[in-house]
């Protein structure tokens, strides 16, 4: 019998980690570093919240809840989705707390996804979509939203890579990297490409609450869409909650049904005193966002004008709180840009391909750090720019 | 005086960072440097905003000597000018810091600063008391400050985010 060389399963071992890693692991042990390369907000959870949790935890609430999560909560949820986006999900049967949106959209896609089963992926975007399809024992396609449409992809872009094979679209509008955000109008037409080939959209709206300009328009609510819709949020952006890994998934019954018994299997439930928390900042939230909200778009429109300014080309992100400008200019690939940057002015940016190739020529910089901060970092990589 | 969504919200910042440049606020805002410039000059013109002060931690510094109290006054109001003329004679010495009318058990709320026990004691036997209308006070020395306009002296306000994240 020959010996294995890995007990890994093959699809895990040819799966690529993140290369946000890499940058993680060059700045260890450096000091003085500002970093534009964190994905979650520098806010610490409202105290209100913070403090639901305490209370839960003296009250003495640590057994599980339900599979789906606290039904206060999931009808908190509710009321929440459709006082704000229109949408009426039923708490009981349609909507299930999950440990962040990342578990939500592992689920999601083991739920829907038979072996060989095509996704088309909206690129550049959160490094996990691709990774979780492959792990669900799907294919990912790649299509690449470009900088020429302001990174937001075009209905004629997936109509082409459609196949008989394709079961969902995946989108994060506002985008993480790039900030971008589709209009209603560009929603409706990808979603006459999803009832055209009857197609599931997969909607991560984490960045919902995190719109600058206009109003934002959830897939769920695009006209006819709500049964081919499979909307993930969460708590951790808009709550600054990342580190309770809190989401939520709202999806029609029969799709809630099978992402349920894969969360129960493997998960059992969201982290009890998380729930709690994330119940009062439901309830009592909303001015926290919104002073958050009013922060992120004065350090936006901040960071937008200086790294035009200093000849780093940036589209004006309409939510989430990233700029993802081109440094093509510079004549570096991403990951050269971002190693000189670090080593020289001691600034943390992700190279743009970590996002995938379609990243490539940009990087991102996360504005969810203090004014005083991107300051200084905006006077450093002007510097580093200047002196190329 | 009305004041625009635009104005209040540069009122808003200058009120956490008085010490951003014109440029900054002006970038943050979606506005020319010009324009921000004028806002800044009409919100300092109508006194909208007063003055620009730093918040000190003076407890930091070694030998520093100081002592604040916040004085509760009951007071007679006077016909026509109510507690007005009172209030009056009081912020006008130099070493009271703060004077607020309140609603509550007494009228008037004053914070007084001086450099000892004593000094303060001397403030409020010979002057404060003594001020016609003042019927009673109460003083309350302050024994440390944690928290002072909306900022925590001695907070840990280190990012304890990892560097990069997805």
């Amino acid at each position: 019998m020959a010996i294995k060389t890995s007990y890994l399963a093959n699809h895990v071992r040819t799966l690529k980690p993140s290369g946000i890693r890499k940058f993680f692991d060059a700045t260890a042990g450096m000091k003085d570093v500002i970093s534009l390369g964190v994905g979650e907000p520098d806010f610490v959870t409202p105290w209100n919240v913070r403090e639901a949790a305490i209370l839960s935890l003296e009250d003495g609430y640590t057994s599980y809840t339900a599979n789906a999560g606290m039904l206060e909560l999931r009808e908190a949820i509710a009321k929440y989705v459709d006082d704000y986006y229109c949408v009426s999900y039923d708490p009981e049967h349609e909507i299930t707390v999950t440990v962040g949106a990342s578990e939500a959209i592992d689920i999601a896609l083991r739920a829907i996804l038979d072996p060989g089963d095509e996704v088309l992926v909206v690129e550049p975007c959160f490094v996990s979509y691709a990774p979780l399809v492959t792990l669900a024992g799907g294919v990912p396609v790649i299509v690449e939203s470009k900088k020429e449409n302001d990174f937001k992809v075009q209905s004629e872009q997936l109509e082409a890579a459609v196949t008989d094979r394709t079961k969902a679209i995946m989108i994060c509008s506002p985008n993480n990297p790039t900030g971008s955000m589709l209009s209603k109008r560009e929603m409706e037409q990808i979603a006459n490409v999803a009832k055209r080939h009857d197609l599931l959209i997969l909607s991560d709206e984490i960045y919902a609450e995190l719109v600058y300009d206009d109003l934002y328009t959830s897939f769920a609510a695009i006209d006819g869409m709500k049964d081919q819709t499979i909307l993930v949020s969460g708590f951790s952006k808009d709550l600054a909650m990342t580190g309770w890994r809190l989401g939520y998934v709202c999806a029609p019954r029969e799709i809630t049904q099978g992402m349920l018994k894969i969360h129960q299997y493997a998960i059992m439930c969201a982290s009890t005193m998380a729930q709690h928390a994330g119940l009062e900042g439901l309830r009592h939230g909303r001015t926290d966002m919104a002073e958050m909200r009013k922060s992120y778009r004065q350090r936006r429109n901040y960071i937008v004008q200086s790294l035009n300014e200093m000849g780093l080309p940036c589209y004006k992100p309409e939510g989430a709180f990233y700029t993802f400008p081109s440094i093509e200019a510079t004549g570096m690939n991403s990951e050269t840009f971002a190693t000189r940057l670090l080593q020289e002015e001691r600034v943390v940016v992700v190279p743009g391909n970590a996002f995938g190739d379609s990243g490539e020529g940009h990087v991102r910089c996360s504005y969810a750090t203090s004014m005083s901060q991107l300051q200084e970092a905006m006077k450093r990589m002007r510097r580093f720019v200047e002196k190329l | 005086m009305k004041l625009t969504a635009t104005e209040i919200e540069i009122t808003e910042i200058l009120e956490k960072d008085a010490r951003l440049t014109n440029d900054e606020l002006a970038k943050m805002m979606n506005l020319s440097v010009d324009q921000t410039g004028q806002i800044v000059k009409k919100l300092e013109d109508e006194n909208v905003i007063v003055r620009y002060v730093s918040l000190v931690d003076w407890t930091k510094i070694d030998g520093h000597q100081g002592v604040t109290a916040m004085i509760d006054v009951k007071v007679t109001p006077k016909r026509d000018v109510g507690f007005n003329d009172v209030a009056e004679r009081i912020y006008r010495h130099k070493e009271v810091k703060s004077v607020y009318l309140m609603s509550g058990t007494y009228d008037l709320s004053v914070q007084v600063e001086g450099q000892s026990v004593n000094e303060v004691a001397h403030f409020v036997t010979q002057k404060l008391s003594t001020i016609d209308g003042v019927i009673s006070t109460t003083t309350h020395f302050v024994l440390k400050k944690f928290k002072h306009d909306g900022t925590v002296y001695d907070s840990d306000d280190r990012d304890k985010r990892i560097v990069v994240s997805p």
